[in-house]
């Protein structure tokens, strides 16, 4: 009876590494920009090519980088969470219009709802590799100091929403 | 005349490009992009290197990389701002340090493990005596069911 316990202790042993490593997502890669400054920009306005944003503008407000492009499907997924956020006006939504065509852009926004505040026009994707972007969409909260405080890979979901990022808005807003 | 243009055109086009890969610092680049290139991860297919994936970030960092190099940036550096944009997940070799300790000694630790377990096992199978010595209780079982020590001589005349 013995000599099974150091195998069955080892098979749980295993088990277990698994069965967290089932639930993790490998997608999922943690940014090291988290707690950093937000990497500087400026880039023209989509809706005013002529006027550019800098994220210093937006100094001493908590706001979301949402990063998002016409061409993509998990972006039609998660515009109505960022819609209905807006609506609610706790903290502006700025946009980083990710390697988008201008008019397509444009065009998307009119069909499906503009949450945004404004979007920028990061046409050959070089800010998205400053913001180590690697999959649309991806959400940046970025506090009144300018520093990153979540990074959001993927669509951003009700839960995702309420649990964790309105928590964070509520505590960086006091 | 008109074949004359083209030939000169032409002429202008070959001499040009086998000017521009003749010139060794421009293989060497090459290779040096090439190198960097499949040392970093691609984050969109993940098991594939950044020279080898065809995913659109693939050629945007590719395309860094060639500015970078051309700006005359080191290798280190380099490296040194994929990891700042992306982790030490864009790495292929992670680097050694605390938290991934046990992924670089990980290995041998269980190896050595396992061959001190074999050396262990083997020396207690050497100690053990050959043949087991029955107690008088399992010699007692033995005669029960076999019979006496003495019989067998007895058993096998009886069965003829």
């Amino acid at each position: 009876m013995k000599r099974f316990l150091w195998p069955l202790a080892i098979f749980i042993l295993l088990v277990g590494f698994l069965a967290v490593g089932l639930r993790l997502d490998p997608r999922e890669v943690p940014s090291p920009l988290v707690g950093k400054p937000a990497p500087a920009f400026e880039l023209p306005v989509l809706h005013q090519p002529d006027k550019r944003f800098v994220p210093g503008d937006m100094r001493g407000k908590v706001w979301l980088l949402n990063v998002w492009a016409s061409w993509c499907v998990s972006c039609r997924e998660e515009h109505p969470v960022l819609v209905e956020l807006s609506k609610r006006g706790v903290l502006p939504i700025l946009g980083l219009n990710y390697k988008d065509k201008g008019d397509e852009a444009t065009a998307w926004l009119q069909r499906f709802g503009n949450p945004y505040q404004l979007s920028v026009v990061d046409a050959d994707g070089r800010i998205g590799i400053d913001y180590g972007v690697y999959g649309v969409p991806e959400t940046y909260l970025i506090d009144a100091e300018g520093v990153i405080r979540y990074k959001q890979i993927g669509p951003l979901t009700q839960v995702v929403l309420e649990q964790k990022v309105l928590p964070m808005v509520k505590a960086l807003q006091k | 005349m008109r074949r004359l243009l083209f030939f000169f055109f032409l002429s202008l086009f070959v001499f040009n490009s086998n000017s521009n890969e003749n010139k060794p610092s421009d293989i060497q680049t090459e290779q040096r992009i090439r190198q960097l290139s499949e040392k970093l991860r691609c984050l969109v297919c993940q098991n594939q290197s950044l020279a080898d994936s065809g995913a659109e970030l693939a050629g945007d960092l590719r395309r860094q990389l060639h500015e970078q190099v051309a700006a005359g940036r080191s290798d280190g550096e380099i490296i040194e701002f994929m990891v700042q944009r992306y982790g030490d997940f864009v790495l292929y070799e992670p680097p050694f340090k605390p938290t991934t300790l046990l992924l670089w000694i990980g290995p041998f630790v269980l190896l050595a493990a396992a061959a001190l377990g074999l050396v262990v096992t083997l020396r207690r199978r050497r100690r053990e005596p050959e043949e087991p010595v029955l107690g008088a209780e399992d010699r007692h079982l033995v005669e029960r069911v076999l019979g006496p020590a003495a019989a067998p001589r007895e058993r096998d005349g009886s069965a003829r």
